[in-house]
């Protein structure tokens, strides 16, 4: 998914104002805020926390879905064919080349784009309008989209690549397995740039444009002034967003599994447990799979949450 | 005052740069539109045309008169719909305590609910799996209207609590002399300014369910059951015996899918553009 990804707020509470101790109405409070945070919590507990220790205990049994047969439990059986498991091995390399290439180009490509927005000029609006566009669809259907411009014989892709003299010949680049890990990463490029230029420039427009006076007063020049002052200003919105397009670019399954399948040699980690869990009935496998990839994830939660001190209360 | 030649040329890079990205953002859009609009035998030659030489609208009529795309498109409706009320009632309640509350517990509790957001949904899935069966809803729209909150509330709850925590806390004081409890405080004060939060919360929300693949394809199975991005990948072909894949209607479905969203997006730019950055890559 990683559609509506929320941006954080390190802003201080501005809850109401103190009162004195254990007085009547605190305690009210704290019991209403209490009764307040019940459905959600409940239901948090009820679809995620409660299926989330389900997964570390089946991750260590055999169970399978839909089976007559009893769950036993196997100890540590299901990490230990993980560890030497090539077919994980290869989705974790597909997932990191897929991370490493749309982490790196998006932020390149989005930071120019925001710096690009961020000038004044007609139809500034109407560009930012365009900019979230991408955003809103619905990953499957752009993938859709691609693969139709990817298309081997009669595709848009190839043929603008054969006009600028590109390429000789054309290329099937979704089936050919040298381009199609590229070509995947383009896509998801195209759909997030925009995306990571707008939480970039919510960075920029926050920026007092008094420093740049003073800069400029003092000499500098733009290329010093962006490096001594939007890059280092820019900091913590870099931070947010590079974070945030890893922890997405690391559970990559829709444009995966529309443009690709479930092939072998495109598999990346939540394709590859979806399979096992899914098509497979591997239910305590796919687990210790479910477990793997949660750490790995987890690792950057845990350096996302530190990096940004949510607040104190 | 008339402008230095440099300042023309300079001004002129800057804006085919705009033209370029401009055209890279929407270059994908115009190829569905183009598609769809493109009659089959001429897709299907070479070279490409890069215009519509007789427009057609014979892949919207094959859309609309394809039962599973139109179930399809109630079904994301019902969905979404109902993920997004849901998020939003429980969501207010979370919110209201964590934004204008002071109690113990509160930092745990949001630290929960903003790890929550960033929570990977295949960690759970066979789990959920599990329930799903258990409780008779494997192939419902009941068992995505439920796993879809692991998405939608935590992200409801967290947005509209900077929203709360921005409100001035004179509203509720004043309310308060008046003899308001905590609660006629909650929906008569603060519930009302907090409309604009719920519309822009409401609409994240509905454009992520909209948008779920993963779920969807692993907790349901007949095409009764499809919700939009299902149908969309599973566009049967129908010409040519089956094998030949249509994508004349596929892009034409596409852009169908893809209209509303657009509409959404260009009236709700900046109700959007505030929820996604609320108050927020400001340190």
């Amino acid at each position: 998914m990683g559609q509506g990804q929320p941006v954080v707020s390190t802003r201080q509470a501005t809850t109401a104002p103190k009162r004195g101790k254990d007085t009547d109405l605190t305690r009210a409070r704290t019991r209403l805020a209490w009764l307040l945070l019940t459905p959600t919590l409940a239901i948090v507990a009820f679809i995620a926390l409660w299926p989330l220790l389900q997964t570390i205990y089946l991750s260590f049994t055999n169970a399978r879905l839909a089976s007559t047969s009893p769950t036993k439990f196997i100890g540590l059986e299901n990490y230990a064919y993980l560890i030497q498991d090539q077919q994980f091995r290869q989705s974790i390399w597909v997932t990191v080349q897929f991370t490493a290439l749309t982490v790196v180009f998006e932020f390149l490509l989005g930071l120019g784009v925001a710096l690009v927005i961020n000038s004044n000029f007609k139809g500034r609006g109407l560009m930012r309008t365009a900019m979230l566009i991408p955003w809103a669809i619905p990953t499957v259907v752009s993938a859709q989209m691609w693969k139709w411009m990817y298309n081997d014989i009669y595709g848009v892709i190839n043929d603008l690549f054969r006009r600028f003299g590109l390429i000789s010949q054309n290329v099937a680049f979704v089936a050919d397995p040298g381009t199609s890990i590229p070509a995947i990463a383009a896509v998801d490029i195209w759909k997030t740039t925009p995306f990571v230029a707008l939480l970039l420039l919510a960075g920029l427009q926050v920026i007092p444009g008094d420093v740049y006076e003073a800069a400029y007063v003092d000499g500098a020049n733009r290329i010093q002034q962006f490096f001594r002052i939007t890059l280092p200003l820019l900091r913590p919105a870099i931070l947010v967003t590079l974070i945030f397009r890893t922890l997405d670019a690391l559970r990559v399954f829709d444009v995966f599994y529309v443009m690709f399948g479930a092939r072998q040699d495109t598999q990346t980690m939540a394709i590859y447990n979806q399979q096992n869990l899914v098509n497979f009935s591997d239910l305590g496998y796919g687990a210790a799979i479910s477990m793997a990839i949660f750490i790995i994830i987890g690792i950057f939660v845990a350096l996302y949450v530190t990096f940004l001190k949510v607040e104190e209360a | 005052m008339p402008e230095s030649r440099s300042n023309i040329v300079s001004r002129g890079l800057f804006y085919f740069l705009v033209a370029v990205i401009l055209v890279y953002t929407m270059f994908p859009f115009y190829w569905a539109l183009k598609s769809s609009f493109t009659p089959t035998n001429e897709l299907f030659k070479t070279p490409v045309e890069y215009w519509p030489n007789s427009p057609t609208l014979a892949h919207y009529g094959t859309v609309f008169r394809n039962n599973v795309f139109l179930v399809a498109l109630l079904n994301s409706t019902i969905v979404a719909g109902s993920v997004t009320i849901l998020s939003l009632i429980i969501g207010a309640f979370g919110a209201y305590a964590l934004g204008r509350f002071r109690f113990r517990g509160r930092s745990p509790v949001l630290y929960l609910v903003l790890s929550m957001t960033m929570f990977p949904q295949i960690a759970v899935l066979g789990s959920l799996y599990n329930m799903v069966n258990r409780f008779g809803l494997f192939n419902r729209l009941g068992a995505l209207i439920l796993t879809y909150l692991i998405f939608t509330l935590p992200f409801t709850v967290w947005v509209l609590t900077n929203f709360f925590k921005a409100m001035p806390s004179e509203l509720e004081e004043a309310a308060y002399v008046d003899g308001a409890t905590p609660f006629q405080t909650f929906y008569k004060v603060l519930l009302p300014l907090a409309a604009p939060g719920l519309v822009t919360t409401g609409l994240l929300a509905f454009i992520a369910a909209w948008n779920e693949f993963l779920y969807a394809l692993s907790f349901t199975q007949t095409p009764d059951r499809y919700t939009v991005t299902l149908a969309i990948f599973n566009f049967a072909p129908q010409t040519s015996g089956g094998f030949e894949i249509p994508w004349g209607p596929i892009m034409a479905a596409t852009v169908v899918v893809t209209v509303p969203l657009v509409v959404l997006t260009l009236i709700f730019q900046r109700r959007i553009m505030a929820g996604l950055t609320a108050g927020a890559v400001k340190g």
